[in-house]
């Protein structure tokens, strides 16, 4: 399981902890994640994550 | 005018989120048109949020880059002038001054931040209070814990714990004592105001958030984070035996109490950076005053980030978060590429990195009627919406496990 982050605001995407808030179950990976899937917290585009291991 | 060869630039002061995404968002738009753009450091982007958690994810400062200013200027096919100040904005002349010289532009872009605010304190080590508002500040203060920490390996034992007094109980305050506390330090918070982030949240929010960010990182009633509120640090001065392995500040408070400091950050806020804009007669009054498409009192100059102030002098407000730059530069890239938009403004939650609580705010519009009500009580976590006279739900607070309820609050608010 990887960590994303948003590169704008520092949100991070845990796979392991998916986002049930957006639909998005425990386990989700982020190949998963649709592409009209924003930030939460800063509305970037899924396209401007990045990965990072934290 | 004389006629030019090559078309006039799109001149952009200012390389923080604003400024960065302003140019990213035009160039999807208008792939020719030159752009300059013009900053007092090095232009290299980073996530300005992370730097109030970047100590608990273990991040050194150059690891907070995400992109070299070098990588973004041939991305985006751009002129940078780093490390470069303006000298002067001539409105009517549609001209910018530099060191390098005088630019013409077409449109111009300020998006030149905010400054945090300092209060003037006694004493002799005034000078040394920190503030962290850039990757540059946070270099800053990252060198100097780095240096404690390391005198606290060498010592183990007989040192004191490394304490930081904190100034300021709201957003930036409580972000940085919570990353501070899980690492380690000690910390007292000092604030006027009588509880934490009094200016966001209802008061059984700010006593949760005060109380799980006490017992942070330490073991039961250890009481990592301590509180003064109701109170002001007045003074800071070296401290008489910093040498004897002692803290090297004292911080008096108007209380009189005197504590004793290996560091302190002074986090009350920050304040529009409209230096360059007063200087060119633009109207401001808490930032740079904009109109719907971003317009200063000024033709062709737009502002928008931190330092711009939207709606009129006497209501407008200013946004000083990611999610409103976001929307802005969107809007803003448009009306440069020729397409006249405004910005419009969703509700735009705040997501408060107080990993102690974690928090997620929309707070009503400054003036709205009414107050906060704790509601679904037999949901996880806690819950308030502020109801208005008409019982219309205008903002709400989410609280620890309550935070996945956002998209189910969202919709019931009416900004």
């Amino acid at each position: 399981m990887t960590t994303y982050l948003c590169i704008v605001c520092g949100f991070v995407y845990d796979e392991a902890a998916g986002r049930p808030e957006d639909g998005l179950a425990p386990g989700t990976l982020w190949a998963a994640v649709p592409q009209d899937w924003a930030c939460p917290d800063c509305g970037v585009a899924k396209a401007d994550f990045e990965v990072v291991e934290i | 005018m004389t006629t030019t060869s090559t078309p006039l630039p799109v001149i952009v002061i200012g390389a923080g989120l604003a400024g960065w995404t302003t140019v990213r968002e035009f160039r999807r738009l208008d792939s020719t048109t030159p752009v300059l753009l013009i900053t007092a450091d090095s232009g290299d982007f980073y996530a300005k949020p992370t730097l109030s958690n970047a100590f608990a994810q273990n991040r050194a400062p150059a690891q907070l880059v995400t992109t070299a200013a070098a990588k973004m200027v041939e991305t985006l096919n751009i002129t940078l002038l780093a490390h470069t100040h303006v000298q002067a904005i001539d409105a009517t002349a549609r001209t910018v001054t530099t060191a390098q010289g005088v630019h013409a532009y077409r449109a111009l872009v300020l998006a030149t931040g905010a400054l945090p605010i300092r209060l003037p304190l006694a004493g002799h080590a005034a000078a040394q209070v920190l503030s962290v508002n850039s990757l540059t500040d946070f270099a800053v203060f990252h060198a100097a814990l780095t240096r404690m920490s390391g005198a606290d390996t060498a010592h183990e034992g007989g040192q004191h714990p490394r304490h930081i007094v904190v100034m300021g109980a709201g957003l930036i305050g409580c972000e940085f004592t919570n990353d501070l506390a899980t690492v380690g330090y000690r910390v007292t918070v000092v604030d006027p105001s009588p509880r934490a982030l009094a200016a966001l949240l209802p008061e059984g929010a700010s006593a949760q958030l005060q109380a799980a960010l006490s017992n942070t990182g330490g073991a039961a009633g250890e009481a990592r984070v301590q509180w003064r509120l109701g109170r002001t640090v007045v003074r800071v001065d070296a401290a008489p035996n910093a040498n004897a392995g002692q803290a090297p500040y004292v911080a008096t408070l108007s209380d009189g109490e005197p504590l004793h400091a290996d560091l302190v950050l002074s986090a009350i806020g920050l304040r529009a950076d409209t230096r360059l804009a007063l200087a060119a007669g633009l109207d401001c009054a808490r930032g740079i005053v904009v109109d719907a498409q971003l317009q200063t009192s000024a033709h062709n100059i737009y502002a928008l980030g931190d330092s711009a102030q939207y709606g009129d002098q006497a209501t407008g407000r200013t946004l000083p978060y990611v999610m409103p730059i976001m929307h802005a530069a969107k809007a803003l890239a448009a009306t440069l590429a020729g397409q006249p938009t405004e910005v419009k403004f969703p509700l735009m939650p705040v997501a408060i990195k107080t990993p102690a609580l974690p928090l997620v705010v929309a707070a009503p519009a400054p003036g709205t009627s009414g107050g906060w009500i704790r509601t679904n009580e037999t949901e996880p976590g806690s819950e308030w919406q502020w109801l208005d006279g008409a019982g219309v739900v205008r903002g709400f607070v989410l609280a620890g496990a309550a935070t996945p309820r956002r998209g189910k609050l969202v919709p019931l608010v009416t900004p």
